[in-house]
């Protein structure tokens, strides 16, 4: 399926945002995330599935002032 | 000390780390200034997980200061309100330097969509440092919203440009005494610095007037050094201004003179 990821169109199999950012390796504690402009915990990550089209936002410590 | 939400800290610089032309640089200015808080953002991880950013991370962990993580480049109160808690969960604090910016050109923050964000923040347990305008109202409905911290801008973000209206950042000192009052952005010099301290500022964040100096860590120990003077300044007590001059030396027994005794 064709999903947003941090803004770039990507075609994945994983069902859910836990599969997602195993699959894309990311660092499992050191990211946060969000579907669809909502922050989804670490601990639900497994259960919330990806549909078709779905905007998720991985995001990890950067600078900032 | 000053003391931010119930923790008190010596240092009364808050250094933002962005814009370093390297990480040693920034290493060595959060050590030279002796900065005891941070500031950081969260920002997209590139797509391909290359895990771009760990290297900072890793360093700033390394420093041992308390992170403020920001959220700073949000536009509206729902993406302010996820991006607060996205950083909960990463950085592991409730402390959130909350950015909500209004206009693209100034960066002036949205004060409108800054209260209704506090308000849901707080609601949630974040300890909020609202970046905002040096509107006393606006101050106000902060406070009432939970506040106890406010960060009214001295300048636009980058510009150097100081205190643009010394006069309203005075009537806010005098409205909250004890509310923690953090000068941030705009500040350029040292000299700046220590005028918000005089003026009985409680601290100030600082970062592009250090990072982009030819030295950075030591512009980070200069404003260290202003910060301090401001704030001793302003605990002894600053004469007023007067427009007549008053002579220091005392005119009893001047010489030569028939009034003088």
């Amino acid at each position: 399926m064709r999903i947003r990821l941090n803004g770039e169109e990507i075609d994945t199999t994983a069902k859910d945002l836990a599969a997602l950012i195993e699959d894309r390796g990311f660092d499992v504690a050191g990211v946060a995330t969000a579907l669809n402009g909502e922050f989804v915990p670490r601990g639900l990550r497994a259960e919330t599935t990806l549909a078709e089209g779905d905007a998720v936002e991985v995001l990890r410590p950067m600078q900032g002032g | 000390m000053v003391d931010f939400y119930g923790r008190t800290f010596e240092s009364r610089l808050l250094l933002g780390t962005a814009r370093y032309p390297s990480p040693e640089a920034l290493g060595q200015a959060v050590a030279r200034s002796g900065a005891q808080i941070v500031t950081v953002s969260l920002r997209r991880e590139s797509a391909a997980g290359a895990k771009a950013g760990q290297a900072f991370w890793e360093l700033v962990k390394a420093l041992g200061v308390t992170i403020l993580p920001n959220t700073a480049g949000c536009h509206s109160v729902r993406e302010a309100v996820t991006t607060a808690r996205m950083a909960r969960e990463v950085f592991g604090t409730p402390w959130i330097k909350l950015e909500v910016i209004g206009d693209d050109v100034t960066l002036q923050p949205d004060p409108f969509a800054l209260v209704d964000a506090t308000r849901a923040l707080v609601a949630e347990g974040f300890e909020v440092f609202p970046y905002m305008t040096e509107d006393l109202v606006l101050a106000e409905k902060l406070v009432e919203a939970g506040c106890r911290v406010l960060m009214p801008w001295g300048a636009p973000i980058g510009t150097g440009r100081g205190l643009n209206n010394p006069y309203a950042l005075r009537l806010l000192r005098r409205h909250f005494p004890g509310i923690t009052l953090v000068v941030d952005a705009g500040i350029g010099a040292p000299s700046h610095a220590a005028a918000a301290m005089e003026m009985g500022y409680d601290a100030l964040l600082i970062n592009t007037a250090v990072a982009t100096a030819g030295d950075p860590p030591a512009m980070a120990e200069a404003f260290a050094e202003a910060i301090r003077a401001g704030r001793r300044a302003h605990e002894a007590g600053l004469m007023e201004p007067t427009d007549l001059a008053t002579a220091s030396t005392p005119t009893f027994g001047a010489p030569f003179s028939p009034f003088a005794g």
